[in-house]
């Protein structure tokens, strides 16, 4: 079971488990007795059969469009967004789309590539748990997630852009 | 000028401590290089030939004399007592010791300087016009605006990690385009719309490097106060669907390509619908405050020193060459805009030593409010010259290196550090400017033949702008050998084009001649109020092509 982070840095279990996009051909192999993540599209092509299934969430690659369940997503106790190498920054466009224009309100994971120095980047898009690369030193986290008191800019950590705070 | 508060200090200070624990990191074995990468890129850290790098920002080009007498001693205490000035308006330091780097980021950091996004694929630094706030016929006063973007896209928690480099610059001039917006991924122009509201015309997608383009307006008027915002519609639409699989076609520029124009600027439209109002709009009061932060010095209420110059000038030549070349006029009466040329020959250009650093603040405490700009042609600019004070400064300067009187001539070479300093380099391109330098030594030549931009790269990257330049020059790699391929007809002004190749590549010691064989076409075929541009665009590429290969 992996270890998550939460936002404030602390860390705790859960047994959530992503479940890869399956090959040609193959069908997808959801776990009977745990928690999964399922590719965003597929979910949506089981609608039917997923809907109101607090055990089956989405995940999206950094390529996908969340915008195909964007009138569902508070229907998902949790979304991933699949960082496929730390440099691919489109997963964080993702997460602001997914909390600032759908209005997502449950939990938003970081999972993949995911190493410290990018973890309050991740927050602020509105990120609040992440699963950390095996090999990183995750009792580091906490202090990564807090490198800087503030941020100049509106994100989902604040509404309030700097220049507006400075106004007073 | 921009003074930080505790909030810019705050932010500063954490981020020297981030970097420091980055770099224990690293050196630890705790972080890959892999990862350490982008980490230590958007730290300005480059690892080069001789050593790494240290690209320092230098926001729209300002600095302060205490900032520049830092820069002279970080470059005796930390490097070898030299330091360069770059086409992006940056300084780097070509030997500092990656140990040393967070201290250095702390001595920046101390006169509110840093090294934030200055590589890597981020926001870079925002560029501008080096005479903004004291021409004449600037719509308004750009910096306020390359201010607020420096803040925005400073530490952006959604634009660290674009697909490539990503750079805006912004021009306020009518007439002129000193920050050649036109081949940055971002253009702003400022302009008015007929009802007399200030905005912006946006272009998107210019660039140099492997593929050059000059940017297409994406849209015409953008009100100032959307700013913020549209630039984020435009980067969220980059962030998500420039390429990634192929660094050489990462850049927007391929994705406006792609889309076309109107494509492009369609799905920014859309995006921006979405965020047009939110919290990041800027609000009037926010524009004021920053515009509070660029006010007029305390200038006097002069006359202009007409006559007083014109007798000065009578008796003294080299003075009188150094006020044709190097000044421009100054929307103050009795003050004028100084160029000091860091172009001598021999010496690289841009390159300056410590003790010239402090020779530099020096002049600017006496004659320029304690200020100066760096130009993207690597020159220095004292900005508020009192014009009764001109002789004496062009008696100061002339000793120390920069009374060169060859602004905006064919000596006035924009010049990447090439094969000497840069491993990226196919082929040496300093030894290639003084070689030209050397041949065109007769000043009076040189003022016959006008404004002409020569511009020289090392390789295919174009940081040293060769496309854009009237006459480019480029290092390219022959089975190991360096040559040299000619391109005519660029212009990174208002009328920014991409120049045309010549033909085939040159070996290193015909260069001067290829460049004087250039030159005597001109003069053979211009009409008398012709420049080497006009004269290019009129008679074509053939007759050059002809003379040098004959
Ligand atoms: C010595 C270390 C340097 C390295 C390794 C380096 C690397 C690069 C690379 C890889 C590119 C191509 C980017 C692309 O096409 O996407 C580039 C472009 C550029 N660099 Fe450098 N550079 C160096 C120094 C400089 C210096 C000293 C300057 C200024 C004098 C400079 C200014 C520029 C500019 C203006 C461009 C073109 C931007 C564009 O394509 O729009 N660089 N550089
Ligand atoms: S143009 Fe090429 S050689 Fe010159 S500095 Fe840039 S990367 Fe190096």
């Amino acid at each position: 079971m992996p270890d998550v982070i939460n936002a404030d840095g602390t860390v705790r279990q859960d047994e959530w488990v992503v479940v890869p996009r399956p090959e040609d051909g193959e069908s997808l192999d959801i776990p009977s007795d745990q928690p999964a993540l399922i590719p965003a599209d597929l979910w949506l092509a089981g609608y039917e059969h997923f809907t109101g299934n607090d055990r089956i969430g989405v995940w999206f690659d950094s390529h996908d469009e969340p915008e195909i369940i964007a009138d569902k997503v508070n229907e998902l106790p949790l979304i991933g967004v699949n960082f496929p190498r730390f440099v691919d920054g489109r997963g964080y466009s993702i997460a602001r789309l997914l909390r600032e224009r759908f209005g997502y309100q449950n939990e938003l994971r970081a999972i993949g590539d995911v190493l410290l120095d990018q973890l309050q980047f991740m927050k602020r898009c509105g990120f609040d748990s992440y699963v950390l690369r095996a090999d990183k030193d995750i009792s580091q986290a906490a202090k990564c997630l807090n490198f800087f008191s503030q941020g100049y800019q509106a994100a989902t950590d604040t509404d309030l852009p700097l220049f507006r705070r400075r106004a007073g | 000028m921009y003074v930080y508060d505790e909030h810019d200090r705050q932010m500063a200070a954490e981020r020297v401590a981030q970097f420091r624990d980055q770099t224990r990191r690293a050196l630890a074995g705790e972080l890959s290089e892999e990862e350490f990468l982008p980490l230590r890129l958007q730290n300005g850290l480059y690892v080069q030939r001789h050593a790494p790098m240290l690209r320092i920002c230098v926001p729209y080009g300002m600095l302060r004399s205490d900032q520049l007498r830092r820069l002279a001693r970080i470059t005796r205490d930390y490097d070898k007592g030299y330091a360069h000035f770059t086409t992006r308006q940056n300084v780097q330091l070509n030997w500092p010791a990656l140990e040393d780097v967070p201290d250095i980021l702390a001595d920046l950091a101390e006169v509110e300087m840093h090294a934030n996004q200055t590589s890597g694929n981020c926001i870079r630094n925002t560029t501008t016009d080096q005479f903004s706030g004291v021409q004449a016929d600037e719509i308004t006063d750009p910096r306020p605006y390359c201010e607020i973007i420096r803040q925005w896209s400073t530490f952006h928690p959604e634009f660290a990690f674009l697909p490539r480099k990503f750079k805006v610059a912004v021009n306020a001039s009518e007439k002129t385009d000193r920050a050649a917006i036109r081949i940055h991924d971002i253009g702003l122009q400022i302009v008015r719309n007929d009802a007399g509201e200030l905005g912006f015309r946006v272009h998107v997608g210019g660039g140099l490097g492997r593929t050059p383009m000059v940017g297409p307006v994406i849209r015409e008027f953008l009100p100032e106060l959307d700013l913020l915002t549209y630039l984020e519609a435009v980067l969220r639409v980059y962030n998500r669907y420039g390429r990634r699989d192929n660094k050489f076609k990462a850049r927007i520029k391929i994705l406006v390509k792609a889309l076309t124009p109107e494509g492009f600027a369609e799905k920014v439209e859309a995006e921006w619908a979405h965020i047009k109002d939110s919290p990041t709009r800027l609000t009037p009061g926010a524009i004021e405050r920053m515009k509070g932060f660029f006010t007029e010095p305390p200038y006097e209420a002069l006359d202009n020193a007409t006559d007083l110059l014109a007798r000065q000038r009578f008796e003294n030549r080299g003075f009188d060459q150094w006020l044709s070349h190097n000044l421009d006029v100054h929307k103050k009466p009795g003050y004028a805009i100084v160029t000091l040329t860091l172009k001598k020959t021999g010496t690289p250009p841009g390159d300056v030593t410590d003790q010239q650093l402090e020779q530099i603040a020096d002049l600017a405490d006496e004659f320029s409010f304690g200020e100066v700009r760096v130009t993207h042609h690597q020159n220095v600019v004292l900005a508020d010259v009192r014009q009764d004070r001109l002789l004496e400064l062009w008696e100061a300067v002339t000793p120390m290196g920069f009374g060169t009187a060859n602004l905006n001539t064919l000596t006035d070479i924009i010049c990447c550090p090439g094969g000497d300093y840069c491993a990226l380099a196919n082929a040496k391109s300093i030894p290639v400017a003084e070689a030209i330098q050397r041949r065109f030594e007769d000043l009076d030549y040189l003022y016959d033949l006008g404004n002409i931009d020569l511009n020289i790269s090392g390789c295919m990257n174009a940081c040293g702008h060769h496309h854009v330049g009237n006459i480019g020059v480029l290092g390219v790699d022959k089975k190991g050998e360096e040559f040299y391929q000619v391109s005519l007809g660029g212009s990174s002004h208002h009328d920014a084009d991409i120049g045309k190749i010549l033909g085939p590549s040159f070996a290193r010691e015909d260069m001067p001649e290829v460049i004087a064989k250039i030159i005597d076409v001109y003069v053979d075929q211009r009409t008398e109020e012709e420049e080497f541009l006009d004269t290019y665009r009129r008679i074509g590429i053939k007759p050059f092509k002809e003379r040098v290969y004959a």
